[in-house]
């Protein structure tokens, strides 16, 4: 079976939105309106504590991402393994304890699909050789472009322009990818 | 004060990234997942529905305005650290094996964040410098997509909740990053 034959449904996009355009999230924000409002701005509060760490800890830093990738320094492999070991700790902790959202919602989390080409993981590995191409030419991935754009490096938003046109193009191909 | 403009080590700010997972489930079931919101972005865009691809026809308030709100958070944290602790001298952090490398490509200013010489609207005059932001940022939204995910939905999330597809997607993040990096650059800037 070629990739084109796959029915669109099929070709499961793994982060947060179903084919069919519902969200895969476990507590879709179907509360009434105070809790959602009230959740909405423990987002914003969670991702401005991100964004100053993004800046201060110099993730966001074209220098930085160059000395990761020519192994010079400990420091980005050291944020990033220590946030793994952090995260996937809480994450058994979740589990082991069933513990739910503050709306008393169960947490689910969703393993990464296998994929169903004839090519095997071919999203993962193009996908992500692709992504990696980008991340180490313009020196920062999505979170912190963000945090730049928002520390004033204005041309940043240019770049950020472009990868909604990577991301509309990739929409436009996506039936014709293996996946 | 004076400590916290200086770059935050690795085993503080980490850690506090990490944090960052268990908080987005326990507040609302949300999975940590930044590059989403590009392709909430698009889904967005007031385009006459025909014209969008049938990935960008969905009602994204519903599943992505969470996220949109979270990533403003972060543009609002960018601002904050910058405004209270000034922008961070990366350029003077970084190794000396990584500068010398980087004047052998023909950088001279090591001052801020990011380099003048890349990260200026009137560097954009070069060619090189618009393959890196345009063609860069493209291939970062093209392949996320593809991949599913970025640096937070895989390298961190993904591998927190030990995914194999998460590893493969972070294997090929740094094959992308070392092609780029040992081959790429120092065709088009050298």
């Amino acid at each position: 079976m070629t990739s084109k034959s796959i029915p669109d449904f099929e070709c499961q996009d793994t982060d947060q939105v179903s084919p069919d355009g519902r969200s895969t999230d476990a507590g879709g924000g179907a509360g009434k309106d105070g809790l959602r409002l009230g959740a909405l701005l423990g987002y914003f509060a969670i991702g401005t504590f991100l964004g100053i760490l993004f800046m201060m800890s110099e993730v966001a830093s074209w220098f930085r991402i160059q000395e990761m990738f020519r192994f010079q320094s400990f420091h980005m492999y050291g944020i990033i393994g220590s946030a793994v070991v952090v995260a996937a700790i809480s994450v058994q902790l979740i589990k082991r304890f069933n513990l739910r959202t503050l709306n008393g919602e169960p947490i689910r989390l969703s393993p990464k699909e296998w994929g169903s080409s004839r090519i095997p993981v071919a999203r993962y590995w193009i996908g992500g050789t692709l992504f990696g191409l980008g991340w180490a030419l313009l020196g920062a991935c999505p979170g912190p472009m963000f945090a730049l754009l928002g520390g004033g490096i204005s041309i940043i938003a240019l770049a950020i322009v472009s990868a909604m046109a990577g991301t509309w193009a990739y929409a436009a191909l996506r039936s014709h990818l293996p996946h | 004060m004076e400590f916290l403009s200086q770059s935050w080590p690795w085993y503080v700010a980490g850690p506090l990234i990490g944090l960052v997972v268990p908080l987005l489930l326990v507040v609302g079931g949300k999975v940590f997942g930044i590059s989403a919101n590009l392709r909430h972005m698009c889904a967005a865009l007031p385009a006459p529905e025909q014209l969008k691809p049938s990935f960008l026809r969905y009602d994204w308030k519903k599943s992505g305005l969470w996220n949109l709100v979270f990533i403003l958070g972060v543009a609002f944290g960018g601002f904050l650290a910058v405004a209270v602790l000034g922008m961070p001298d990366a350029g003077a952090s970084i190794s000396e094996a990584t500068r010398s490398d980087l004047m052998a490509l023909g950088l001279t200013d090591f001052s801020g964040m990011v380099p003048a010489e890349i990260f200026s609207w009137s560097a954009l005059a070069s060619p090189a410098v618009l393959l890196m932001v345009v063609g860069g940022g493209f291939l970062v939204g093209f392949g996320a997509r593809y991949a599913g995910g970025c640096t937070s939905g895989h390298a961190i999330s993904g591998l927190a909740d030990l995914q194999l597809p998460s590893l493969i997607a972070v294997f090929g993040f740094f094959a992308g990053g070392l092609l780029v990096t040992f081959v790429l650059l120092p065709m088009i800037l050298g």
